[in-house]
């Protein structure tokens, strides 16, 4: 059987590791390559980079993020924040990383994604969707709208339409963000993860909200979901990728323990 | 040294990268005649066998490869390499393989729908029948898969471990100085590192 997965995401701005809190300020908070080294040697099991980075002159210094990753972490890991083009995914997955990871780019024009997988195959293509709970309204009865440009923009777009629709378009997982979750600490969104991973048959990673391994344990069995996305748990030492898992092999679940 | 098989299959720079990382000396070749003469050969892959097949053929590697296999080489397929080498695949209608396993390649199918299509993340394999390159590792061990297909030789005798989704299914095979896994050794963290490292130092 498969082992759900533990992902860490990694937020990276100009080079340097930074969290969001509701997308709203961010800190520094250290090295992306120290901590993904550290994570991998911990145990993780994959690992997400977001570039956050604002200028396009500086994307550069992302390529050189992931190579050094690619050269000390021997785990799959992907990278997201500012892909456009098949161009743009090709150079992240030349300096080696496993799989693109795309959010707005694919909102304003889902071709992205099939172009993407027709290039590099659906197991190297994640998409990611950031999520806001809303007022359940014609053309959005199930209450879940996506949003783009870190959820300051509200697209109409049914979130699990557009689960849909991006698997049909060839992505290979999806990664459900929840805005309302994120950075709160209280629980991953379960209605909506839930909801997501019956609508679809490829591997949802759940985002945003996870404080503590109950959380986890949730949204990987009562929300559905094949993966954890976990974040300042981590970043911040409040627990360690051992117990974590230990948690979650306590109570029953298939977990790897490197 | 070991050479590493380039027919623009998209893992290449990763095996690369964690040979590297071992201290091991390696190169990345599309030359047959490099590979014809290669100390060891690894013989990565993702993606479709139609076009590697395709490719393989286009360089002339695939009579490269099978010359190096009746030669002794020891040569060490990765994924789509664990699954190129049998007789025929089913993916892309029927596609002819290496044949140098007498073997078929076939695709997962499941009724039940919590099986999603491709088997992607980490399991654990387990040994059927001792061999060097999987030394080292205990019972319960996880590897990280992606893959859509899995390699079934026609003899048992050549399966040496197997892993379990929904039932269980080959995932290291070989036959003589031939060995080839299913799952991603460069990227199944330390474990996947000491995969590599055994088969470096595996003496036919």
């Amino acid at each position: 059987m498969l082992s759900k997965r533990i992902i860490s995401c990694l937020d990276v701005r100009n080079g340097k590791l930074a969290k969001s809190v509701k997308f709203v300020d961010t800190i520094d908070i250290g090295d992306p390559v120290v901590q993904a080294k550290k994570y991998y040697e911990e145990g993780l099991d994959e690992l997400v980079f977001y570039d956050i980075t604002a200028s396009s002159d500086k994307r550069d210094i992302m390529l050189d993020v992931v190579s050094s990753v690619a050269e000390q972490v021997f785990i799959p890991f992907s990278v997201g924040g500012g892909l456009r083009t098949v161009e743009d995914c090709s150079r992240v997955l030349l300096a080696g990383a496993e799989k693109i990871n795309v959010n707005s780019a694919a909102v304003r024009r889902p071709e992205l994604i099939r172009e993407a997988a027709d290039a590099f195959g659906s197991q190297a293509v994640v998409l990611s969707m950031d999520v806001l709970r809303v007022e359940p309204r014609p053309g959005l009865e199930n209450g879940y709208e996506i949003v783009i440009e870190g959820g300051r923009r509200r697209m109409g777009i049914d979130a699990i339409e557009w689960a849909k629709r991006g698997e049909e378009l060839g992505a290979g997982e999806l990664v459900i963000n929840s805005i309302d979750a994120d950075g709160t600490k209280e629980g991953y969104e379960l209605t909506l993860t839930r909801m997501i991973s019956e609508a679809v048959s490829i591997p949802i990673i759940a985002s945003g909200g996870g404080g503590t391994p109950e959380h986890l344990y949730d949204v990987l069995t009562e929300g559905k979901a094949d993966a954890a996305l976990v974040a300042s748990m981590l970043h911040y030492d409040e627990y360690s990728i051992d117990e974590i898992k230990d948690y979650l092999i306590g109570r029953g679940l298939k977990i790897r323990k490197a | 040294m070991i050479t590493i098989i380039d027919y623009k299959a998209g893992n290449l720079t990763s095996v690369q990268r964690a040979l590297t990382h071992l201290g091991i000396e390696n190169q990345i070749s599309k030359d047959p005649d490099v590979v014809r003469k290669a100390e060891r050969v690894i013989f990565p892959g993702v993606g479709a066998a139609g076009s590697a097949m395709e490719t393989l053929k286009e360089r002339n590697l695939d009579s490269a490869l099978k010359e190096s296999f009746q030669r002794g080489t020891p040569i060490l397929g990765i994924c789509l390499g664990s699954q190129i080498i049998l007789s025929e695949s089913e993916e892309d209608g029927n596609t002819p393989g290496l044949g140098i396993l007498p073997g078929r390649c076939i695709k997962f199918q499941f009724t039940d729908e919590t099986f999603k299509i491709p088997h992607m993340g980490w399991n654990a394999v387990s040994i059927t029948q001792a061999h060097p390159v999987l030394a080292h590792l205990n019972p319960g061990d996880e590897f990280y898969f992606v893959h859509s297909y899995y390699p079934q030789p026609e003899s048992a005798e050549n399966v040496f471990a197997t892993s379990e989704y929904g039932f269980e299914f080959p995932v290291a095979v070989g036959v003589d100085n031939l060995f080839a896994v299913q799952f991603h050794t460069e990227k199944s963290g330390p474990l996947g590192l000491q995969t590599l490292k055994n088969f470096v130092e595996w003496i036919v």
